[in-house]
């Protein structure tokens, strides 16, 4: 049988596109609420809610907002005194005096003592359980606090990275059993619901020890891990902040938006196998160094936003990083040649390069390079494999001649540089120099700030000279923002702080 | 009737689209070997995402490259896997097949099994578990769906040797001492070859589909070689900057299935001793 087509069924039809089209527009999805309030997009559910328990850098970006520890990194990469408002070193490094900022509440009204920083302190190391909750403060033998005041930590060896583990270590109300499910901390929002899957509601708090901030009343992360549902909900309203955006769909935001990039404090590094012919010969090394054009690469891969890297440090992080490093190899052509000829290679050579095929960003720099490289005679054969078989095969085997993959960074410099030791289990370079070893234990040894950042900024001079790897950029990461948001600060590590965020004139909601 | 009359009167319209749009890629695969508007390789830092125009008529990529050179070059990899796929998956198929239907008894019914085996997974997802198990590549690939498209050819031969192992021209082969395996060769498989034609005809077209669905997965063949499931996988990120991007590939990838599917129907047509007249 056929059924007669009827006028009816159009205007059926076009009633439920026209619904559609409404509920599309969210304007009876979702009704407004509160003027002064934020979303923000987040791709994942936070691990744990405890500051203590959780080890995911997805909830340490959301709980920034909530907790905070006796030093507060900053947008720069250096450390803000928070719930300590000063504190002393002794000559030796082994004695920390830390001296509590008067004053400060928690979010559920009682204020900060001496007894909750020496309660959450011990708490991370275990001292009670015996099992330590976070491995950073293995060196500390005591927490005490002999009056209203101070916080005394002893060390029983120097720990250059004592100062920036402790800006993760949420102080916590002493015996607050329910962290879990009512965080409470000292931040300058405090935490109001979580609906997993959906959404983490923050509300300002009010008693915040940083006087006028924050700015927002409620701040709301919402939970999409589809990149593409994401970019949607930003384009419709929904959402106002995007952080991490994909580099190349920031042309299709259009101009109610306006995007901030920073250097996110990551090393993408092309690793030749310093086990392997040919790349054991320094010539070599040093004439891929000059054959990759990082300018290009930057062009191509990133869309220009990439910062160029001369050794394994990212300039994000200021205080440490060796600059000029950059440009110890410009892009030379004849240069390399002439270094292939001299280590016996004039018509250069053909080798494999690895790369995760999880991560688009490699495969393209992957495609780049050897194109480049052609141009010296170097034929490089691309070779994808997945991530767990990168990991086993290249990072723990290394079993690889060439590879591209991206370090990422952190607050302090050793874990960067601790990748390149002789003896470091995952050195997957295999890069063997006495020399930067003598370097890296002086600097894990060195209490003085200063002197550290000298020995550091020469362990990176020697891994350049050496030609180790070649170090290709650091990824710019992308925030997309409505256009009448201000005041949002990037940092060198995975974090969303809000509370400087605040709406210009004519806020949308 | 005569021969050519016949065969002019069954010239279908299937037939005709169906060579010609086979024909165009044939012409362009001998082409690209000898000539590509660009190197297909080459990056112009400076070019990228140019819409289709006069220097790049099907527009650039995200690194510059040219299209229609990618193109290009693409029909080497699919006509390369395609092709050889086919042709292992149709002689394998067939010499089961043959085997299967003229000795019968536990040969028919081991090859039965055999066959059923693989036909019990569905072909696409079969093809991704031998690359997942082998490692990605363009021989894994070939052989992966080499052996998906076995059960097809061994299903038709078989029924062929079947039905023609009983007819009187072969048991007159057999009395006069004709040995089995030239009976097989030279007296049946002839009579079952165009229906093997047509089937290897479409099975092509499906080979061609796989290929580039286990490219875009980036399972198939490795970058930077182009491949045209890998130019939709790359393109898609650029669906709204550059469309063209992957319209290109897309649109190549439905002419080149719709025509070897046109193919085969018109062979079909052409050979198959049933079909109406007029």
């Amino acid at each position: 049988m056929r059924t007669k087509f009827s006028p009816f069924y159009l205007v059926v039809l076009i009633g439920i596109l026209l619904v559609a089209a409404f509920l599309g527009r969210g304007e009876w999805s979702e009704k407004k609420e509160t003027a002064n309030k934020v979303v923000v997009v987040i791709p994942q559910d936070p691990d744990y809610l405890d500051p203590h328990l959780a080890s995911a850098a997805g909830t340490y970006e959301i709980m920034f907002n909530v907790y905070e520890g006796l030093l507060k990194p900053t947008p720069d990469g250096s450390l803000l005194p928070a719930l300590a408002e000063r504190y002393t070193v002794t000559e030796d490094g082994l004695v920390y005096t830390f001296y509590l900022r008067p004053g400060v509440k928690f979010h559920n009204g009682q204020p900060v003592t001496v007894a909750d920083v020496k309660y959450s302190l011990e708490r991370l190391m275990g001292t009670e359980t015996g099992e330590p909750l976070s491995p950073f403060f293995s060196k500390v033998v005591a927490v005490e606090a002999p009056d209203e005041r101070k916080i005394i930590l002893k060390l029983k060896e120097v720990d250059a990275s004592l100062l920036s583990n402790l800006t993760t270590a949420a102080i916590v109300p002493k015996g607050h059993r329910e962290l879990n499910t009512r965080p409470v901390g000292t931040g300058p929002f405090r935490f109001v619901e979580y609906r997993p899957g959906q959404r983490i509601i923050l509300a300002k708090f009010a008693d915040y020890w940083q006087a006028g901030r924050p700015y927002l009343d409620k701040v709301e992360f919402r939970i999409i891990p589809d990149r593409e549902a994401a970019l949607i909900a930003l384009k419709n309203g929904t959402v106002d902040i995007y952080p991490r955006i994909d580099v190349n769909r920031t042309a299709e935001l259009g101009k109610d938006f306006y995007t901030l990039q920073s250097m996110q404090n990551l090393v993408q590094v092309l690793a030749l196998n310093l086990k392997r012919e040919p790349f054991t010969d320094r010539r070599v090394r040093r004439a891929i160094n000059h054959a990759v054009n990082k300018d290009e690469l930057i062009e191509l891969a990133a869309f220009g936003f990439g910062t160029k890297l001369g050794s394994g440090f990212s300039p994000a992080m200021a205080y440490y990083h060796e600059p000029g490093l950059e440009n110890m190899y410009p892009t030379d052509l004849a240069k390399a040649r002439e270094f292939l000829a001299e280590a016996g290679y004039p018509d250069g050579f053909r080798t494999v390069l690895t790369v995760p095929s999880n991560y688009p960003f490699h495969v393209d720099t992957a495609q780049i390079i050897v194109e480049q490289l052609k141009k010296v005679g170097i034929e490089a054969e691309i070779e994808l494999v997945e991530w767990a078989v990168w990991l086993q095969r290249v990072y723990h085997g290394r079993d690889y001649a060439m590879t591209i993959t991206g370090l990422s960074g952190k607050l302090d410099p050793l874990p960067v540089l601790i990748r390149y030791t002789s003896d470091y289990a995952n050195n997957f370079f295999n890069y063997q120099n006495p020399e930067f070893d003598q370097l890296y234990r002086l600097a894990a040894a060195e209490s003085d700030p200063e002197k550290r950042a000298a020995l550091y900024k020469k362990a990176q001079r020697v891994l350049a000279e050496d030609a180790a790897a070649v170090f290709l950029m650091d990824p710019h990461y992308i925030v997309a923002l409505r256009k009448e948001l201000a005041g949002y600060q990037m940092y060198p590590i995975y974090i969303q702080d809000l509370s400087t965020v605040y709406w210009t004139n004519n806020n949308p909601r | 009737m005569e021969l050519g009359k016949m065969i002019k009167r069954k010239i279908s319209f299937h037939l005709l689209t169906g060579g010609l749009i086979v024909g165009f890629f044939l012409l362009m695969l001998i082409v690209s070997f000898f000539y590509t508007p660009f190197p297909v390789n080459e990056m112009h830092s400076s070019e990228r995402f140019l819409p289709p125009g006069r220097a790049y008529l099907l527009g650039t990529d995200n690194f510059g490259r040219d299209i229609l050179s990618r193109i290009m070059k693409g029909t080497q990899t699919a006509f390369f896997v395609g092709t050889l796929a086919v042709c292992l998956g149709l002689v394998t198929g067939a010499g089961l097949g043959a085997a299967s239907g003229y000795f019968g008894g536990w040969v028919d019914r081991l090859i039965g099994q055999l066959t059923a085996t693989i036909q019990a997974f569905p072909g696409v997802l079969f093809a991704l578990m031998i690359v997942a198990v082998c490692g990605p590549g363009a021989v894994n690939t070939i052989l992966a769906l080499s052996i998906t498209a076995i059960p097809g050819f061994t299903r038709i031969t078989r029924s062929g040797f079947l039905q023609f192992k009983e007819c009187s021209f072969v048991e007159a082969a057999k009395t006069i001492g004709v040995g089995p395996l030239r009976i097989m060769l030279r007296h049946i498989l002839p009579q079952i070859l165009p229906e093997l034609l047509v089937a290897a005809s479409t099975g092509f077209s499906s080979a061609l589909l796989a290929e580039a669905g286990l490219s875009y997965l980036g399972l198939g063949v490795q970058p930077p070689e182009p491949s045209w499931g890998r130019m939709l996988n790359e393109a898609q990120g650029y669906l709204f900057r550059a469309p063209w991007y992957s319209l290109a590939p897309g649109l190549v990838l439905i002419l080149a299935v719709l025509g070897f599917n046109l193919l085969s129907d018109g062979i079909r047509d052409l050979l198959d001793p049933n079909a109406e007249e007029g």
